[in-house]
C-alpha cells in the first residue's frame, strides 16, 4: 500500500489508543458492575448519554469543563444509587435475566427521558479551550484533547486501582466478589457494598460520556452503538475481570484502528470478529472466571 | 405533529364522537371540492437530520400559510400532513403508503435522504401521486426510477458536486483526497466531483469511506494526512459533516489542505459553531445572505422571519418551500389538484419562488437552478450571517447530465 510509512502505523497507532481509552472506562463500570454484582447492566450505555447531556447542560449553564467533569458523574453515580436500591436490590438471587430485562428497560426510560427533555436532534460540545488544537507527539500531529483523554482514563484506572488494592472497603468488595456469603457471616453489609459499586459502575459511565462528548457532541442514541462495543470489549477481556476490561479495551481500540487503515468499511465487524477469534480460542475470554454467568 | 383520525377503532370511537360535533367535516366520506388540499409531508425528524427536518417543516408551513391567505384553491385551503420518516427507506415507504391510501394527500413533498426519497418515490408513482423530493439525488432523475408524477426540486449530486469540484479544484489544487459517507449520497457526490475534475487532470489519491451516522473519524484522518492532497473532500450530511469537520479541524488538517464539501450546511454551522467550519468551503442551493441581491429571497426571508420569531431559513428548509409552492401554484394555476393536469402547467412552469429563475427540465422533471459557492466565515455566536457567496453557478442545463445520458430516449 503506498504511503504507509512506520509514521503514519504510529500514529494509528495512538489514535488506536485514545479509542480505546473510552471502551476502557465504559468496560470497567460494566465489568465492576457485572463481577460484583452479577447484573448485566444494559443502561449503562444510557448513564453514558445522561453523564454526557448532564455535562453539556452544565457547560451550557457556564460551569467550567473541570467541574463539570466531576459533576457530572457525581450526580448520575447518585441516580445510579437510588436505580440500584429501588430497583435491581428486590431481583437479586432472582436469576441473571431479571435484572437484565430491568436496566434493558429502563435505558428506554432514560433515552426517551433526554428526548423529551433535550430534543431529537443533539447538541455539539466545545472542547475546551486549553485543551483545542494539535500537537506533535514525534510520529506527528495529535489533538491535544485526546492526549487529555488518554491521561484522563490512566489516572481513574489508577485512582480504581488503589481504591480496590489498599482500602479496607476495597478489600471488602474484591471479598465480596468472591464469596459474598462468607463476607455476610463475617457480618459485612454486603448490600451497602454492592449499593455503592452500583454507583461507581454508573458514575464511571457518566465520566467518559462528559469524556466523549467535546469529541463528537451529544445525542440520546449515543450509548447505543458504544454499549454494544463495551460489551465486546467486556466478553473479550473476560466478564468481571477489570484487567481484562482495560487490555481489551486498548485492544480493540486498536483493531478498530488499524482496520480503518487497511479496509475502513470493516472497521466495525472487525470488533465482532475479534470477539469471535477470542471466545473459540478462549470461551471464558482472557481472564474469565468460569460459571458467573450461571 | 399533526395526528389525524384514519380509522374507526374502538378506542378511537369517544374522540371520534367528539371531533364529529365539532368537525361537520367529517362526514363527507367522498372527498368533495370544498375539502382541503392535503400535502404529505415525510421527513426524517428523528436521527442524524433531524435538526435539517425540522427547519423542512417550518418553511413548508411558511408556502402553506401563505397559499391560504391569498385565497387557497378556488377557496380550497391547504393543509400539511407531517410524517417522521425516521431516515429509514422502509419507514418512510410506509408512511407514504399510508398517506396517499390512508390520508388521500392530494402532493407528497419531502424526504432528506438519497435513498429514502427513492423508496418514498416507488410508492408515489405507483399510486400516480404527484411528488416532489426535496433532497439531493442523481438516480431519481434516472429513466428507470422517474415518472411523469416525480418532480426534482433539490439540487442533486452532479449539479453540486460539478460546481463546487470546478471552483475548488482550480483554486486550490488538482491533488485530492476524498471522505465520503457510505451510501448513495456520497458516491454520487464523489462522481460529481471526479466528472468535473476529470477534464481538469485532478488526481484522486484517496476514496475513504465512512458508515453513516459514524460517530469518530479520528481512525480515518491520519492516513489522509500522510497522503498530503491538496484538497480534502468530506462528502456527508448533517450530523456526520459537524463531527468530522470538528474532529477534521482537532487534527489539524486545515494547516496543510483545504476543505471542501459539496453541501456546506447552514443548520450544521449554526449548531458546531465557526471552529469546526471555519474556511470551509462548499456549495448550496440556498443561503439567506443572497437576499442582498435577490428580491424574491428578501421577500421569503421577510415572510419566514414572521412567522418563526425572527429566524431565518436554512438551505434544506428554503427547498421545502419551494418544493410545496410550486404544487399549490401549479393546482391554483390548473384550477385543480388532478395530476394530468398538474403535471403540464409544472413543466411549462417558470418560477422565481426565492432564489432567482428556475424551471422543472422537461425530460426529467429536475429543477434548473444557480448553484451558490459558499465559504464559512468566523461569524460570532448568534450571528446567522455564517457564510460569504464566493460564487454562483448560473442555470444551466449544460451542468445537468443530458436527457440521453439518464436514459430517456
Amino acid at each position: 500500500m503506498a504511503g504507509l510509512t512506520l509514521q503514519l502505523l504510529g500514529l494509528q497507532l495512538f489514535t488506536g489508543v485514545a479509542l480505546g481509552a473510552l471502551y476502557v472506562l465504559l468496560a470497567v463500570g460494566l465489568s465492576l458492575i457485572f463481577g460484583m454484582l452479577t447484573v448485566v447492566n444494559f443502561a449503562h450505555g444510557a448513564f453514558y448519554m445522561l453523564g454526557a447531556y448532564v455535562g453539556m447542560w452544565l457547560l451550557m449553564h457556564g460551569v467550567n469543563f473541570w467541574l463539570a467533569l466531576a459533576l457530572a458523574p457525581l450526580a448520575v453515580g447518585l441516580l445510579g444509587l437510588a436505580v440500584e436500591r429501588t430497583l435491581i436490590r428486590p431481583l437479586y438471587g432472582r436469576g441473571i435475566d431479571y435484572p437484565l430485562l430491568l436496566t434493558f428497560g429502563l435505558s428506554y426510560i432514560i433515552v426517551e427521558g433526554v428526548r423529551v427533555v433535550f430534543g431529537n436532534t443533539g447538541y455539539p460540545v466545545d472542547t475546551p479551550e486549553i485543551l483545542q488544537g494539535a500537537v506533535n507527539i514525534g510520529v506527528g500531529y495529535f489533538p491535544l484533547y485526546r492526549l487529555f483523554v488518554i491521561a484522563a482514563t490512566a489516572v481513574i484506572l489508577l485512582a480504581l486501582w488503589l481504591f480496590l488494592e489498599r482500602t479496607s472497603f476495597g478489600l471488602i468488595v474484591r471479598a465480596g466478589a468472591r464469596d459474598p456469603q462468607i463476607v455476610r457471616i463475617l457480618g459485612v453489609d454486603v448490600a451497602r457494598v454492592w449499593l455503592i459499586v452500583f454507583g461507581l459502575g454508573t458514575a464511571l459511565a457518566a465520566l467518559a460520556g462528559v469524556l466523549a462528548a467535546p469529541l463528537q457532541g451529544v445525542i440520546p442514541e449515543m450509548g447505543g452503538p458504544i454499549l454494544a462495543e463495551a460489551f465486546v470489549v467486556t466478553v473479550v477481556g473476560g466478564m468481571g475481570s477489570l484487567v481484562g476490561a482495560v487490555l481489551a479495551g486498548l485492544l480493540v481500540g486498536v483493531v478498530v484502528s488499524m482496520t480503518s487503515l487497511f479496509a475502513p468499511e470493516m472497521s466495525r465487524v472487525a470488533i465482532f470478529a475479534l470477539m469471535a477469534v477470542v471466545l473459540l480460542i478462549k470461551p471464558q475470554g482472557f481472564f474469565g472466571r468460569a460459571g458467573l454467568m450461571s | 405533529m399533526t395526528e389525524r383520525i384514519t380509522g374507526v377503532t374502538r378506542r378511537r370511537a369517544a374522540a371520534m364522537a367528539g371531533a364529529a360535533l365539532a368537525s361537520p367535516f367529517l362526514f363527507h366520506i367522498a372527498r368533495a371540492q370544498t375539502a382541503n388540499i392535503k400535502v404529505g409531508f415525510p421527513v426524517p425528524l428523528t436521527g442524524p437530520y433531524g435538526a435539517e427536518a425540522q427547519d423542512q417543516v417550518r418553511a413548508a408551513q411558511v408556502a402553506i400559510a401563505e397559499f391560504n391567505e391569498t385565497g387557497g384553491l378556488k377557496g380550497r385551503q391547504a393543509e400539511l400532513l407531517v410524517r417522521d420518516d425516521k431516515l429509514n427507506p422502509g419507514e418512510a415507504a410506509t408512511r407514504a403508503l399510508e398517506l396517499c391510501e390512508t390520508d388521500k394527500v392530494d402532493f407528497v413533498v419531502g424526504s432528506l435522504s438519497a435513498s429514502v426519497q427513492l423508496a418514498v418515490n416507488n410508492v408515489t408513482k405507483a399510486r400516480k401521486v404527484l411528488y416532489n423530493s426535496i433532497s439531493q439525488s442523481d438516480a431519481i432523475n434516472e429513466a428507470k426510477d422517474f415518472s411523469p408524477y416525480t418532480f426534482h426540486e433539490a439540487l442533486n449530486p452532479h449539479m453540486t458536486g460539478g460546481a463546487v469540484g470546478r471552483y475548488a479544484f482550480a483554486k486550490y489544487g488538482k491533488k485530492v483526497a476524498f471522505l465520503t459517507a457510505d451510501y448513495a449520497y456520497g458516491y454520487e457526490m464523489v462522481r460529481g466531483f471526479q466528472a468535473a475534475g476529470k477534464p481538469m487532470g485532478v488526481q484522486t489519491l484517496i476514496d475513504v469511506r465512512h458508515p453513516l451516522g459514524a460517530t469518530d473519524f479520528s481512525t480515518l484522518l491520519p492516513r489522509i494526512q500522510a497522503l498530503r492532497p491538496e484538497v480534502l473532500v468530506i462528502s456527508n450530511f448533517g450530523r456526520d459533516q459537524q463531527i468530522a469537520l470538528k474532529q477534521a479541524t482537532d487534527f489539524g488538517l486545515k494547516k496543510s489542505m483545504k476543505i471542501v464539501v459539496p453541501i456546506l450546511l447552514y443548520t450544521g454551522r449554526i449548531a458546531a459553531g465557526a471552529q469546526a467550519f471555519d474556511g470551509v468551503v462548499g456549495g448550496t442551493s440556498y443561503y439567506w445572505g443572497i437576499e442582498k441581491t435577490i428580491p424574491s429571497a428578501k421577500a421569503f426571508n421577510d415572510r419566514f422571519r414572521k412567522m418563526h420569531n425572527g429566524r431565518v431559513p436554512s438551505d434544506y428548509g428554503s427547498l421545502a418551500y419551494a418544493g410545496v409552492k410550486t404544487f399549490l401554484m401549479a393546482s391554483r394555476q390548473a384550477g385543480t389538484t388532478d395530476p394530468q393536469a398538474v403535471i403540464p402547467v409544472m413543466e411549462a412552469l417558470k418560477y422565481d419562488d426565492y432564489k432567482g429563475p428556475e424551471y422543472y427540465r422537461k425530460c426529467d422533471h429536475q429543477a434548473v437552478q444557480s448553484v451558490f459557492i459558499i465559504e464559512s466565515k468566523n461569524a460570532p455566536a448568534g450571528d446567522p450571517d455564517v457564510f460569504n457567496v464566493i460564487a454562483t453557478d448560473a442555470p444551466n442545463e449544460v451542468n445537468l447530465r443530458s436527457c440521453e445520458e439518464l436514459g430517456f430516449k
